[in-house]
């Protein structure tokens, strides 16, 4: 592709956003929503389609999309309806997806992205939240496929947002802050690359300054951040490219292919389907009452765009440091969990930020596997702050912890690692060397300063090193001074 | 001893079993004899499960024998080969789940089940209770006990014909635009659909979820009551089943209707409605005067309207409810290259002319382009017809009319003319779409003596009512029932 | 006469999104039956519905809810034994085109 005129033009970008639930049976049936494993293991006459079962709604399903609803600030709709979406292939049991199309479960709402690099806001409006069940899985094996519905059935919400977003960078942004909220309220667990978590992007470029949108492509199941943005920044320059040597777009659907990093357009057969919806009559119309939402309301955990404002105005943060710490709900929570007695939360921020996010990283491991207890590490810290331990004996001990899993006082005590801060015991060492040195006290005395540092470091080495430093400065100003 | 056992109601039956004058297994074997004499003319059963209804016969009497059985324990029922049947063949009369063995129970046979009820076949029926008539079944049709040229009605054909010719003492049928009513009136004998939520439809292989509702075929209004105490209740695997309890409605047949208000429908008393049919319901209603209800015509206004109705939104559901017919899980499978080929030559070679026709239909209706035209026109109009009823019943307690303008026509009759053959669901289909009980009962016989049925249609969770209704009239005995030819 | 309601592109449009196969005398008889039917349900434009709310269903609102537990045992076995084609525990199918 030549040089893109970006400056010419300006991106439309609207993000559908699909994720597995949080539950442990099915939308419409008591089986379980694990999947993997042994092949239609997970699965009974209502999820494998048989003659005559009927759907039950899982009651937990609704509490998730009602939390869904509030953390997006939506309106949750007090009554909306389950529509047929009907299209025929393998995976699709009944022919159809049960799915809501004309009432969504929550309409409207917003989210707020944390601020750019120039700190600007960035508000991305919602148009609606609905509920629909997922489709078992095809897998291809030379001349035929194979059919697991163990996934069929597994409840999955749709976040539809409005065309607000403008950049691939952007798009990853909003993303990112949806699966932490969603993430933070136990909707999903967000996991992307297992496909949990996916999502297709709305794409279209219009001249900067018109108002009327250009013709949009779609983008499907891109299951990373990186492919949202990589794949949306792609096709924006696709289109330029098109409209500046006088082409035209071709509404389509196209598929990521992160290996070559380009979209393709899938073929026209995929997508021009007609889906027939009409309202399901197997089940009646789905009542929120208003006192169900209530009382999720009041039950509602804090999320992530408030904690990254708590951090920052009572923690004293930077507004990067609270958003590194918050991305994450087990990180945010991990982290607060190591502030019990501690004055200042910084050192923990550093802490978690470098040392324990480090571990987590070069372990491959979750959080809770990786670490020790946010407790522990707690523990840790207040001896620093206490200048019980060095940051370097601390450092120490914590390689010690991970890989052990003993406790902080108890590693700490084990390496020998505490702080000699009894100042009889220091006083005595320096004693001891300051007479040995009269030639060099003699020459400091004299304002040789630099000397200085020798007779720290020998009262540290006198000390095996675990010395509070603070202390020998302060002694040995004194008695040199004397 | 056991000859004529078959010819027993329920009521009379179960007295009988409790009082230890015969072993169900006795009662089984005479239906199970029966079956075997006639069904080589009638074909009211698709399935007869000899074994199983033994079986199930012998652990009945042992139930029997201990006390405490229920009014079904023992009785032998036939039922319609729409309900999953755990471990026996469930086709839908289909082609396409000829060699289907259901791994679950209907809620419906779950219940019976739990009776002790004996099921001495799978009733033939239309494919996918789709037809009036039963000649839609992939295993040919159901004759008529009364004369075996013409049909046994439709749907529920098998069901209706196997009660009538003293098959069974019993059976299960659905109705979704009048198949267990029309049968019922074309077999002289009686048939209840029941309000529209009242028995769980769990297991019942589903034509057009929204109208499809299940009910018995019986010998008597009794017995209509009897079956239905156990059928009706909720069901917790069946999301559109109601909580209303369920009364005892055989305690409701007091046998007197002093006071109750009848309601005629003048829409109902239409050109093309056979003179003796029209006489033999009018006869009915005078002898509803002379036990002392009062009798008044009441308007339907919108009643011409509602098989146009119905037949889009039952086909637009169907459309969506056969979609599952696909090859890949169950039933037939004509094998092809890919996936789409198999998709289109299993339906093609699985589904008979009639469901072809009505699912191609109901996909036009709800395709993009002609949904608000077709589909969201008739649901509107189902509104109405609903209102008409609620109107209605501000005026009268019950509502009474012919079940079908004509008796049982002639096998082939109406096989090439769609639309006529959709006519003989005129007086039935608007109840389903209103979502209203309705029950048709013996009134009369024919010059053909062939039998006339009424219809008495009452409101929501009215069952009670109807049943009243129709017990007092039969015990009034107007006319003098006739066995089947057969 | 009146003019056809359905032309046999439609009916091969339908077929296709129902996946039916039709000969070519289906495909004319299907067209015929459509056009009768659709010519009998004009009748219902008779009737001004512009005021008048669609009923979907006519049972009671508000649907029941179950709570989320796995009440399902495993099920591969029961749930495969119809299948015209196993493998592996999968349901087999030809060659899944897109």
């Amino acid at each position: 592709m030549a040089t893109i005129n970006r400056e010419k033009y300006e991106a439309v970008i609207g993000l559908e956003i699909h994720t597995h639930l949080l539950t442990k049976s099915k939308m419409f049936c008591g089986c379980s929503t694990e999947f993997g494993g042994v092949p239609n293991d997970h699965t009974c006459p209502i999820c494998t389609a048989m003659p005559g079962a009927l759907p039950v709604l899982n009651q937990h399903v609704i509490e998730i999309a009602v939390r869904a609803g509030l953390a997006a600030h939506c309106e949750v709709a007090p009554y909306s309806i389950f529509d047929r979406k009907s299209y025929f292939y393998p995976d699709l049991p009944k022919g159809y997806q049960i799915s809501q199309y004309g009432t969504p479960v929550c309409k409207g709402g917003y989210i707020d992205l944390p601020p750019d690099k120039n700190g600007a806001p960035h508000r991305v409006r919602l148009v609606r939240i609905h509920l629909e069940e997922d489709a078992g899985k095809n897998i291809h094996e030379g001349g035929h496929s194979l059919v697991d519905l163990n996934r069929s059935g597994v409840p999955l919400l749709e976040i539809v947002s409005e065309p607000d977003i403008r950049s691939g960078a952007e798009a990853a942004a909003y993303v990112q802050e949806m699966r932490a909220i969603l993430r933070y309220i136990d909707a999903s667990d967000g996991r992307m690359e297992e496909g949990s978590l996916r999502c297709d992007c709305n794409v279209s470029v219009r001249p900067r300054g018109h108002k009327e949108f250009g013709v949009k492509t779609e983008i499907k199941n891109l299951n990373s951040f990186r492919f949202v943005e990589k794949a949306i920044e792609y096709e924006i320059d696709r289109q330029i490219d098109i409209l500046e040597s006088g082409g035209k777009i071709t509404q389509e659907t196209h598929l990521w292919d992160p290996v070559r990093e380009v979209t393709r357009a899938m073929r026209s057969k995929e997508y021009a389907n007609d889906y027939r919806y009409f309202p399901e009559p197997d089940l009646p119309p789905l009542i929120v009452p208003p006192d169900l939402v209530e009382a999720i309301r009041g039950e509602m955990p804090e999320l992530p765009a408030d904690r990254r404002a708590r951090y920052i105005r009572e923690f004293g943060l930077t507004p990067y440091e609270a958003d590194v710490l918050t991305a994450e709900r087990e990180v945010s929570d991990y982290f607060e969990a190591t502030l019990s007695g501690l004055k200042n939360r910084k050192t923990a921020a550093n802490w978690v930020m470098t040392e324990v996010l480090r571990i987590v990283r070069e372990s491959g491991k979750s959080l809770a596997e990786a670490v020790p207890a946010p407790t522990e590490v707690g523990a840790l810290l207040i001896m620093i702050e206490d200048l019980k331990i060095s940051l370097n004996a601390a450092k120490t001990a914590f390689a010690t912890m991970v890989k052990s899993g003993k406790s902080a006082e108890g590693t700490v005590a084990e390496l020998g690692l505490a702080q000699v801060s009894d100042e009889g015991a220091i006083a005595e060492a320096i004693d001891r060397i300051l007479a040995a040195e009269t030639e060099k006290v003699n020459e400091y005395r004299a304002g040789r300063d630099k000397l200085f540092g020798f007779f720290v470091g020998q009262a540290m080495k006198a000390m095996g090193g675990k010395a509070n430093p603070k202390v020998i400065n302060d002694l040995l100003r004194k008695k040199l001074s004397g | 001893m056991s000859s004529g056992l078959n010819r027993l109601t329920i009521a009379e039956a179960s007295a009988r079993l409790h009082r230890r004058e015969f072993s169900a297994l006795e009662l089984t074997r005479a239906c199970l004899a029966r079956i075997e004499a006639v069904e080589p003319q009638l074909n009211a059963f698709i399935t007869v499960s000899e074994k199983e209804a033994n079986e199930q016969a012998v652990e009945a009497d042992r139930r029997i024998a201990a006390g405490d059985a229920p009014a079904l324990c023992g009785i032998p029922l036939g039922i319609k080969d729409i309900y999953n049947t755990c471990g026996v063949r469930t086709t839908c009369a289909s082609r396409i789940l000829e060699n289907f063995i259901s791994p679950y129970d209907a809620t419906a046979i779950a219940k019976l089940r739990a009776d002790g009820a004996v099921f001495v076949g799978k009733a033939n029926m239309d494919e996918f209770a789709m037809g009036s008539s039963t000649e839609n079944s992939a295993f040919g049709p159901t004759k008529n006990p009364y004369d075996l040229e013409r049909v046994s009605g439709g749907s529920s054909g098998g069901s209706a014909a196997a009660v009538a010719a003293h098959q069974c003492l019993g059976a299960l049928g659905t109705d979704t635009g009048g198949s267990i009513r029309e049968p019922a009136s074309f077999c002289g004998v009686v048939g209840i659909k029941p309000t529209y939520s009242r028995v769980s439809r769990f297991g019942v292989i589903a034509y057009a979820s929204s109208l499809d509702q299940v009910g018995p075929f019986t010998k008597s209004v009794r017995d209509a009551a009897i079956m239905l105490r156990t059928l009706a209740g909720i069901d917790r695997l069946d999301s559109t089943c109601s909580a209303r309890p369920v009364p005892d409605y055989e305690k409701a047949l007091r046998g007197e209707v002093k006071g109750l208000r009848v309601g005629v429908p003048k829409e109902y008393f239409i050109d093309g409605m056979a003179p003796e049919v029209e006489s033999a319901v009018r006869a009915a209603l005078k002898q509803y005067q002379a036990l002392g209800a009062s009798v008044h015509e009441i308007s339907l206004p919108h009643a011409s309207y509602a098989i146009a109705a119905y037949y889009l939104i039952a086909t637009a559901e169907a459309s969506a409810n056969l979609a599952r017919y696909d090859g890949i899980r169950y039933g037939l499978r004509v094998d092809a290259e890919d996936h789409n080929s198999l998709y289109d030559l299993t339906r093609a070679l699985g589904f008979g002319t009639e469901v072809k026709r009505r699912i191609m239909l109901g996909t036009f209706a709800l395709s993009a382009g002609y949904y608000d035209a077709y589909y969201l026109k008739a649901q509107k109009v189902r509104t109405l017809i609903r209102r008409d009823f609620e109107n209605a019943f501000e005026t009268c307690d019950v509502i009474a009319t012919p079940v079908a303008p004509t008796t049982a026509f002639k096998i082939g009759e109406k096989m090439d003319d769609p639309l006529t053959m959709y006519l003989s669901d005129i007086f039935t289909i608007s109840v389903n779409l209103a979502g209203l009980p309705g029950m048709s009962i013996p009134c009369g016989y024919d010059s053909n003596g062939l039998p006339i049925g009424m219809q008495l249609i009452g409101p929501p969770f009215s069952e009670e009512m109807i049943l009243r209704a129709g017990d007092a009239y039969e015990r009034s005995g107007a006319f003098t029932r006739r066995e089947p030819a057969i | 006469m009146a003019e056809n309601k359905i032309t046999l592109e439609m009916v091969k449009h339908v077929a296709r999104l129902a996946h039916l196969q039709l000969s070519d005398v289906e495909q004319e008889r299907l067209r015929a039956d459509m056009d009768q039917m659709l010519g009998y349900v004009d009748k219902l434009n008779e009737l001004d519905t512009s005021k008048v709310p669609p009923t979907a269903q006519v049972g009671e609102a508000g649907t029941p809810m179950r709570p989320d537990e796995v009440s399902n045992p495993s099920a591969q076995e029961a749930m495969l034994a119809n299948a015209p084609a196993a493998e592996r525990g999968y349901f087999k199918v030809p060659k899944i085109i897109e």
